[in-house]
């Protein structure tokens, strides 16, 4: 598990975010552990994902900062990736191409480098047969796992999860968790996973947060966060945790 | 009345702010164009899909163009005992006025409605949101290489069109209706000068560049569209696109012959 006491890689303050009349997020402040893979719980209109594109900088808050390690939003974009509810890989390029894309428009490495670059993240995430297969060719689980390429070929420090269990089975909603522990693992990311899927989550996650009304309700750790008595916290079900190894 | 005021002031003030965006938005893509990496590949594949896709239907239209120029050409000037002038009056009609505007209108109808449902799905489907993530400037990756290659598939496919419609004024008049060939091509030839031709393709490049930003920004916008969202934006999107393409072909026609005669 991680501990709290590790250097934040993100640091949110006071995020306020409105459109129109309608406050979608009041005054959000949130601490992201460098390493850690952290869960946001929330119902469905509380502004999860509108937080997720604030850190991800595809909404400018009304109010507050994001610091990553003490830089700007602008330090964000360029080192964390998202990987979006429905994916988002271009439709029209084969897994190999939606794989190469970010390192043939961000980096100026040679066509030859890129191939072997995409060719080693789509080999590291089992979908090396698939390379020149198109997103519609391949299953849900295979295209979420083309976007994780996709979202780690450049390496980033963090990734940003918007769903990524949204319409899927049980299984599969374990198999995307499991997926992003082992990634985590292996590529050494730091993780700020939006969810519904609250066991699966608790079981995963370093920490969890719970946004309410605008507002960070609960932050801690997942077992804390199953033995909590509030009954906001304890209305998202019966949170057992089943905490991973390591 | 007030309510009437009301609603034109911000009718007007909304027209203003939406050109505004749009010339934003054209001389941003513009802007980006140094800092694109692979644009060079991005721009074949934008030549291609406004060129190439085009030349059927613009080589159709222009043979039936010029067919009829033709015919009602020569059925005009006979009455007037000018049959001679045939070949005057189908070329200058096709390099001045016919070839520039009916060549864009064919090249919106077909790449320019594709270009704004392509960037429209884009949009609905988070991937321009995806570049953005990615780093990527979507207005460079995106738009740049398409009005970059409407500068060139532009006037080729108007000098094609005028070509075409050429032969089309010829098969007509004079295999059809026996104008002599000598008379039609001589007519041709002493009719269009150079400043006819620098017209034409003035027209061509400001129609494609005009046109395919149009098309661009529709598509780019389709999240913004107000009370319709998923297909059926991208289908107002596209809708959209070619209606304020074609109407911008026209005033554009309007003003530049203004100018120029």
């Amino acid at each position: 598990m991680i501990r709290t006491t590790l250097p934040p890689i993100l640091e949110v303050h006071g995020l306020r975010k409105q459109f129109g009349n309608h406050v979608v997020l009041a005054s959000v402040s949130l601490l992201v552990p460098r390493g850690s893979i952290v869960s946001v719980f929330g119902r469905s209109g509380t502004g999860k994902s509108v937080l997720l594109k604030c850190l991800a900088g595809l909404l400018k808050p009304d109010a507050g900062e994001v610091c990553f390690e003490n830089g700007s939003v602008d330090v964000v974009r360029r080192r964390c990736s998202y990987l979006f509810q429905a994916n988002a890989l271009f439709d029209s390029l084969t897994a190999f191409e939606n794989v190469a894309l970010p390192l043939e428009q961000t980096t100026r490495l040679g066509r030859r480098e890129i191939a072997q670059v995409a060719r080693n993240a789509l080999k590291s995430l089992g979908l090396d047969k698939f390379a020149e297969h198109f997103p519609a060719q391949m299953s849900g689980g295979m295209q979420k796992r083309l976007a994780l390429a996709r979202a780690l070929v450049t390496q980033p420090e963090l990734v940003l999860f918007d769903e990524p269990t949204a319409g899927l089975d049980p299984p599969a909603r374990n198999a995307v968790f499991e997926m992003i522990v082992q990634y985590r693992r292996q590529f050494d990311f730091t993780a700020v996973v939006v969810t519904h899927d609250v066991p699966e989550a608790l079981a995963a996650s370093d920490r969890v947060a719970l946004l309410e009304e605008g507002r960070i309700h609960f932050e801690g750790t997942p077992t804390e966060f199953a033995a909590s008595g509030d009954c906001i916290v304890r209305s998202f079900g019966d949170n057992k945790v089943t905490l991973r190894n390591g | 009345m007030m309510r009437l005021l009301q609603a034109v002031g911000q009718s007007s003030l909304a027209t203003v702010a939406g050109f505004g965006d749009f010339a934003m938005f054209v001389s941003q893509a513009v802007a980006a164009a140094p800092t694109t990496r692979r644009l060079g590949q991005r721009w074949i594949r934008a030549v291609h899909e406004q060129g190439v896709r085009c030349v059927f239907v613009v080589t159709i239209v222009a043979l039936f163009t010029g067919l009829v120029l033709g015919l009602q050409g020569y059925y005009v000037l006979a009455r007037f005992g000018s049959a001679g002038a045939l070949g005057t009056f189908v070329s200058l009609t096709l390099t001045r006025e016919l070839a520039p505007v009916l060549g864009a209108l064919m090249i919106v109808g077909q790449a320019g409605s594709a270009i704004a449902a392509e960037i429209g799905i884009h949009r609905n489907s988070e991937q321009i949101d995806a570049l953005t993530t990615m780093g990527i400037d979507p207005l460079g990756y995106l738009i740049t290489p398409r009005l970059l290659a409407a500068l060139i598939v532009f006037p080729i496919l108007t000098m094609a069109f005028t070509l075409v419609g050429l032969a089309g004024g010829y098969l007509s008049g004079s295999l059809l209706l026996g104008l002599d060939s000598g008379v039609y091509w001589s007519g041709v030839h002493f009719a269009v000068r150079f400043a006819d031709v620098r017209e034409c393709l003035l027209k061509a490049l400001v129609f494609g560049v005009v046109t395919i930003a149009i098309c661009c920004h529709s598509g780019f916008t389709t999240h913004l569209r107000a009370g319709v969202s998923g297909s059926q934006a991208v289908s107002v999107s596209t809708t959209r696109a070619v209606v304020l393409a074609s109407i911008a072909t026209l005033a554009v026609d309007y003003l530049i012959t203004s100018f120029l005669v």
